[in-house]
């Protein structure tokens, strides 16, 4: 098998508040794929963004700190480099799409400017002439109608779905290696959602960039990802391929997201909440975080006082954090009958 | 606490707009329904134009029945909402409730329609008073129109509320913020139903909420309508919920209804081109239909609603358009004989979910 490019080793990262040192990640460890996607899905406050601004040394500190891991790029720990080494990976190896374009870019400075400044700090002898005819290429790439003269508008000038192709075409400026979107499309309409995804598909297939999409949507993860990791309070609960992840979860946690999901297309029965609420990061359930909310735990002890290591479950890279992954089949059938779901049936 | 009878003439008889209409009856209808705001610029604050943010919207709603209100952002869906209730004047149209016209009613009519027709938001924290309890924030209505009669009537009626709506009355004397945003949801439920209205306008009340929690409050819904006979108009942009939630859906785009009718319909056969591009649009959380799916990938942004296009408004972004879609706006109608009406010069009927559903 390939190796993969990017490695999370056990990753703790805290942070202090007055009301106590929150968990957010939680000895989360994961593997990405050169040309991959791979979908990172989990509610929110589960710890997905805070997971990646860590790889990329964007944690702010006070009152943030990571405690502990190690992220290998490319075979080296990026949590031990200067923080100019890890700049110059920033953007240029690694780039990042966030869920609102205007907080990573620069409103007093044209849109074109950015893209251009982005493309001269990694490489200073291109010249501006050059940069901007590669500029106005990229924004001609990302479907930006008339790209000569959007180049010089500012930020504020382009709506939403524009915003976030420039975006977009920042990101893929210097042919990274990985792309990290954070919720890339959440803040934004469905046929608006429709186009970035298409142009974010051309950029991965343009660069052949592994890829990691941070959403809370199944939808996108069912539609865009490879493989999936599904977070609940700061750990990683279940990892698999993206069939696998839906066909046959064995993570309760991944089930009940399924069961309280109205489909599409299907006329469910009826929904089946996961009962309670999401775990407090401060104060988190002993044993597996699950298990106040869990339909599995059947009052099991060892759910209470054991934290469920993430093991493979069926020999094909698919791993579940849960004492009794096991009796998830059975779990599995429940939920669809009850529903009207179809998970393992002819869809196929 | 003043008496809530009736004295002005024009305030109907109470025993009439009280009256529960039977199930399946119609309940509600909006004629026309027009709302524009002016644009103003200059000093003199001159009004330069106008937002067309509700532009003749017709449906009716049964007693009893869920009608989804979706379409994209600024669509007019949360106006379409509030004029209904009135917390906006309309510029234009009608609303009959129980058979009244509405639509003029002064503030002290509109008091009693307010028993009978609340609506409820999606930002419960924004709408939730952060200073009083939670037990005080139910009451109020109650309060408001001399409801809360004799301390023990009205303390019972409130923890009856928050016990229909699953919250713990226990914790009737705790701050809105000391609960998490589904639980606020449910507050904001209770509070509307104090009245024990008919009809409730539900403005994206899940959006905000995370899956889990979303489902939860989903299933209340429809407990709810059970148990107490509701209607809905329940508006929201995800059609996913929508499908789940409604008997018909009404599809909206800017201002307008583009296509109404029973939900099976909509969802398995739409005949609007704008309908279509929304439910291809949709990401599907079943990995094994990618790739089988046509994706419509619409071009371009939304028109401002300031200065919509002539004609029919969808047309700048239409892969149907020809001449006649820039000169004549489209009645809403049925165009084929099945119910459902569409308003396109070019309606035809489409399966775009699943290839399974085109028979
Ligand atoms: N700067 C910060 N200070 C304190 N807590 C934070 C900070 N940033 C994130 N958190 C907390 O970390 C947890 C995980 O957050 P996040 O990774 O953003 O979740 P997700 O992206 O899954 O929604 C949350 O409980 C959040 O409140
Ligand atoms: N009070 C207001 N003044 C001016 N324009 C408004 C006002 N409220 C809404 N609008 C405009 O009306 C249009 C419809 O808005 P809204 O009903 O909130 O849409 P939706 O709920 O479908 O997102 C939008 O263009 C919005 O900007
Ligand atoms: S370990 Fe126990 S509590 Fe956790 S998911 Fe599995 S069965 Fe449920
Ligand atoms: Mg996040
Ligand atoms: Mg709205």
């Amino acid at each position: 098998m390939t190796e993969p490019i990017l490695s999370l080793r056990g990753l703790v990262t805290e942070f202090r508040t007055a009301d106590g040192v929150v968990h957010a990640v939680d000895h989360v460890s994961y593997d990405i794929y050169p040309g991959e996607t791979l979908g990172v899905v989990g509610e929110s406050g589960s710890g997905k963004s805070v997971t990646v601004m860590s790889i990329l040394g964007l944690i702010p500190s006070p009152p943030g700190r990571i405690a502990g891991g190690e992220v290998l790029f490319k075979g080296r720990d990026l949590l031990k480099l200067s923080r100019k080494e890890l700049q110059r990976v920033r953007g240029r190896e690694i780039a990042m799409v966030f869920q609102d374009p205007m907080t990573s870019m620069n409103p007093v400075f044209t849109v074109g400017d950015q893209i251009s400044e982005a493309l001269l700090v990694h490489d200073p002898h291109m010249g501006d002439d050059k940069a901007r005819a590669r500029t106005v290429e990229l924004l001609t790439l990302v479907g930006v109608p008339n790209p000569d003269s959007r180049f010089d508008q500012y930020p504020h000038e382009y709506s939403g779905g524009m915003r976030q192709r420039a975006m977009i075409a920042m990101a893929i400026a210097n042919q990274p290696a990985l792309l990290i979107a954070d919720e890339p499309t959440t803040a934004l309409d469905v046929t608006i959602q429709a186009q970035v995804l298409d142009v974010l598909e051309k950029a991965q297939r343009e660069t052949n960039a592994a890829t990691i999409l941070i959403t809370h949507d199944l939808g996108l993860i069912a539609e865009m990802a490879d493989r999936v990791v599904v977070m609940y309070g700061g750990r990683v609960v279940e990892v698999g391929d993206v069939n696998t992840i839906f066909h046959a979860p064995r993570h309760p946690y991944t089930l009940g997201l399924m069961a309280s999901l109205p489909r599409l297309d299907a006329d469910l029965k009826r929904l089946e909440p996961i009962p309670g609420s999401p775990p407090s990061l401060i104060n988190l359930p002993s044993g597996c975080a699950f298990h106040p909310r869990c339909r599995l735990t059947k009052g099991r002890e060892v759910c209470r006082t054991d934290i469920p290591p993430l093991r493979e479950v069926d020999g094909t890279g698919h791993r579940a954090a849960c004492h009794f992954s096991e009796e998830m089949h059975a779990a599995v059938e429940q939920i669809e009958a009850e529903t009207g779901v179809t998970l393992t049936g002819d869809s196929q | 606490m003043s008496t809530d009878a009736p004295e002005r003439p024009g305030v109907p008889q109470e025993s009439s707009l009280h009256e529960r209409t039977p199930v399946g009856e119609e309940i509600l209808r909006v004629t026309a329904l027009t709302k524009h705001f002016p644009i103003r610029a200059g000093l003199t604050k001159r009004q330069v134009g106008k937002v067309h943010a509700v532009d003749g919207v017709e449906f009716e709603l049964a007693a009893g029945e869920t009608l989804g209100l979706v379409g994209e952002s600024g669509c007019g869906k949360s106006t379409t909402g509030r004029t209904i209730v009135r917390l906006l004047d309309p510029t234009d149209g009608s609303i009959v409730f129980k058979g009244r016209d509405i639509a003029g009613y002064s503030r002290r009519q509109m008091r009693e329609v307010r028993r009978e027709m609340q609506i409820v938001f999606q930002d419960p924290y924004a709408s939730l008073n952060p200073r009083i309890t939670v037990r005080e924030i139910v009451a109020e209505p109650l309060r408001i129109h001399g409801r809360y009669r004799g301390s023990h009537q009205g303390k019972d009626r409130v923890a009856e509320l928050l016990t229909l709506v699953g919250l713990n009355p226990e914790h009737g004397n705790r701050f809105p913020h000391e609960f998490s945003g589904g639980q606020r949801q449910r507050i904001g439920i209770a509070r509307a139903l104090a009245l024990n209205p008919q009809v409730l306008i539900l403005d994206e009340p899940v959006s905000a909420l995370d899956v889990s929690i979303q489902a939860q409050v989903i299933n209340l819904l429809e407990e709810l309508q059970d148990e107490l006979g509701l209607a809905y108009v329940f508006i929201a942009h995800d059609l996913s919920v929508v499908r789940h939630i409604s008997d018909r859906v009404a599809v909206m785009y800017l201002g307008k209804i583009v296509e109404i009718g029973e939900r099976r319909a909509i969802y398995a056969e739409p005949t609007h081109p704008y309908t279509q591009a929304l439910l291809s649009a949709v990401p599907i959380s079943d990995p094994a239909l990618r790739g089988k799916r046509e994706r419509i990938v619409l071009e371009g942004d939304i028109p401002s609603p300031a200065n919509p296009p002539s004609g029919c408004n969808f047309r700048t972004r239409c892969w149907k358009a020809e001449e006649i879609c820039a000169e004549e706006d489209p009645a809403l109608i049925d165009r084929f004989g099945h119910g459902h009406p569409s308003a396109c010069h070019f309606a035809e009927p489409k399966a775009v979910i699943k290839a399974e559903l085109n028979r």
